[in-house]
């Protein structure tokens, strides 16, 4: 079964601008979608060197990275990725 | 709103510029600039045009260098202006909050309105039981005349498809002291007069017109003068990020601080008198006693609750401890106090013996500007560890705990307002005037505590947790 994996950052860039409500995203999946993601925190990713904390907060889906990361953002992204990759018997 | 907003994401995007600057020496040079920087041209805007939010973005800055808006006497002093008198300043003035009238939207008078879901139905209980004849049936829909409107409400009720709504005036709405109110263009003005600092303007405005004169610049200039800064933590800090408390000290430490000390200091110490107060409140038969750390609740007792001004504990609160302890040592150190409280900003203003207050996400920007990653940082040692009562003030319910734990009475029957509102205030003023069933009243304008302040990074609740996690590793305790 497809999984997808969702990090988010906790980096104290990413954490001031934000990353605290993303860690509340499993309340927000829908129970079918909620049991094929697996959601971590990790320590500063450095995407915010170089000015783009401006950026910030960011989200891995995989592989793919949510600059200015909001909760309907990263339910989009997993989303496609589900839809993507549908479940394999 | 305690949830993420763009509003609360841009402002923490320009305390972070502005720290940057002011760190490395570039805040005149380029302090101007900034506004096109973040509206390019080309750029739908987030309100009609990019220039539109360049003006805005000017008078945000203006409240981030201190300034307050409705001091502005000239549209083209540019803010290198501003950004130099902020940096000369020795010392803050009153008052704390500055509204930017070009940000609000002027929102129409609270009312009742009818929304395209009416279905114009035969029973139109709306236009039969409204008592003041408010409503028609035009082109087959209803409609309330504002003129007649008393916004009762009854409307709303009686609508079988919920076709009415209720419009509030957000920042109205949210305070509790009717402090905020409109002028004759429709735009917001604080009554200081009545104004208790809560803070919940701020957060509530839609459109981040309510903004907070930053001390941000004064106490970077001070570091950079190479003053001995001292920060006093407040124990909600703990939760205000993922890393632990011993943690963030370091970090803070590392951003220019000489020494960072525990508020919880000054809350052993709060408790302590605290609990002698009350015994011999309870031995004199007074009625009751309430508690007194929370400047946003006395604010209310001067302005607003005369009546309840006698029961109210005279016992300092924490952060003047503190304060007063490092000033002892060190009669030359800056104190800045750091905690999600705005009303803190106010209490500070007159006691000597607080110098700043930073709030959380003003040394969050402080901490991203300096390029620290807290968790990179070896966690700071104290000498003594507060106690754990002491550091569990930051969570409602904290200060009772730590007052009962001194055991000086055996007699407490004590009660917690969490979230001070109307209707509390209303609760509180028929304890003042009649009957009382509780001798100890511990009073927090704030959901939660400290830990649910206006200028949290967390979630109230993953906030709490964490303090309340941080107050269960404590090893050390009151009485022991």
């Amino acid at each position: 079964m497809k999984t997808v994996n969702v990090v988010i950052c906790t980096g104290t860039t990413c954490y001031v601008m934000g990353a605290g409500h993303l860690l509340g995203l499993k309340e927000h999946l829908d129970e079918s979608i909620a049991q094929r993601v697996n959601i971590t925190g990790a320590s500063c990713l450095t995407l915010c060197k170089n000015d783009e904390y401006g950026k910030a907060p960011f989200v891995r889906v995989n592989d793919k990275l949510i600059t200015e990361a909001t909760i309907p953002k990263i339910i989009e992204e997993i989303q496609r990725q589900l839809q993507n990759n549908p479940a394999t018997e | 709103m305690n949830y993420d907003n763009n509003a609360n994401r841009i402002r923490k995007q320009l305390l972070i510029r502005i720290a940057r600057l002011a760190l490395q020496d570039r805040l005149l040079d380029e302090i101007d600039r900034l506004p096109a920087t973040l509206f390019p041209r080309h750029q739908s805007g987030l309100r009609c045009c990019v220039y539109k939010d360049r003006a805005i973005t000017k008078y945000r800055l203006m409240a981030i260098l201190g300034h307050a808006i409705e001091d502005e006497s000239d549209e083209l002093t540019p803010l290198r202006h501003y950004a130099q008198e902020a940096l000369n300043r020795d010392e803050v003035t009153d008052p704390i909050l500055t509204v930017l009238d070009e940000a609000c939207s002027a929102c129409l008078k609270a009312r009742h309105f009818v929304t395209n879901v009416c279905r114009g139905c035969v029973a139109r209980p709306c236009v039969i039981n409204c008592p003041k004849d408010a409503i028609q049936i035009i082109d087959g829909q209803a409609k309330i005349d504002s003129d007649k409107c008393i916004d009762c409400g009854k409307c709303l009720k009686v609508c079988p498809y919920h076709a009415i709504v209720h419009v509030p005036i957000p920042c109205e709405n949210a305070c509790p002291v009717n402090a905020i109110s409109k002028d004759e263009y429709g735009r917001e003005h604080i009554d200081y007069d009545k104004c208790i600092f809560c803070g919940k303007c701020i957060t509530a405005c839609p459109f981040g017109a309510i903004m907070e004169r930053s001390q941000i610049i004064d106490v970077i200039t001070k570091i950079k003068r190479g003053k001995n800064v001292v920060a006093l933590l407040a124990p909600a800090m703990a939760g205000q990020f993922p890393e632990d408390f011993q943690k963030v000290a370091a970090a803070v430490k590392k951003a220019g601080f000489s020494h960072v000390v525990e508020v919880a200091f000054g809350a052993e110490r709060t408790a302590e008198h605290e609990a002698k107060e009350l015994a011999d409140a309870i031995k004199a038969n007074q009625k009751f006693m309430t508690s007194s750390c929370c400047p946003a609740y006395v604010e209310a007792t001067k302005k607003h609750m005369p009546e309840i001004a006698p029961f109210v504990s005279a016992t300092p609160s924490p952060m003047h401890y503190a304060a007063e302890g490092v000033k002892e040592e060190n009669a030359d150190a800056v104190t800045v106090f750091i905690g999600p409280c705005v009303a803190k900003r106010e209490e500070a203003l007159h006691d000597p013996t607080v110098d700043y207050v930073l709030t959380t996400e003003e040394i969050g920007a402080l901490l991203v500007a300096a390029d620290i990653e807290i968790a990179d940082c070896e966690p700071l040692a104290f000498d003594r560890p507060a106690h754990a009562e002491a550091r569990g003030f930051a969570v409602s319910g904290g200060v009772t705990h730590a007052v009962l734990a001194e055991g000086t009475t055996d007699a407490v029957k004590a009660t917690t307002i969490d979230g001070l509102d109307k209707k509390s205030i209303r609760l509180l003023q028929s304890y003042a005037k009649g009957k009382c069933d509780f001798n100890f009243i511990e009073v927090m304008c704030c959901e939660g505590g400290c830990v649910g302040g206006p200028c949290n990074i967390s979630t109230p609740k993953s906030a709490g947790k964490r303090v309340a996690e941080f107050v269960r590793n404590s090893k050390e305790h009151a009485g022991g």
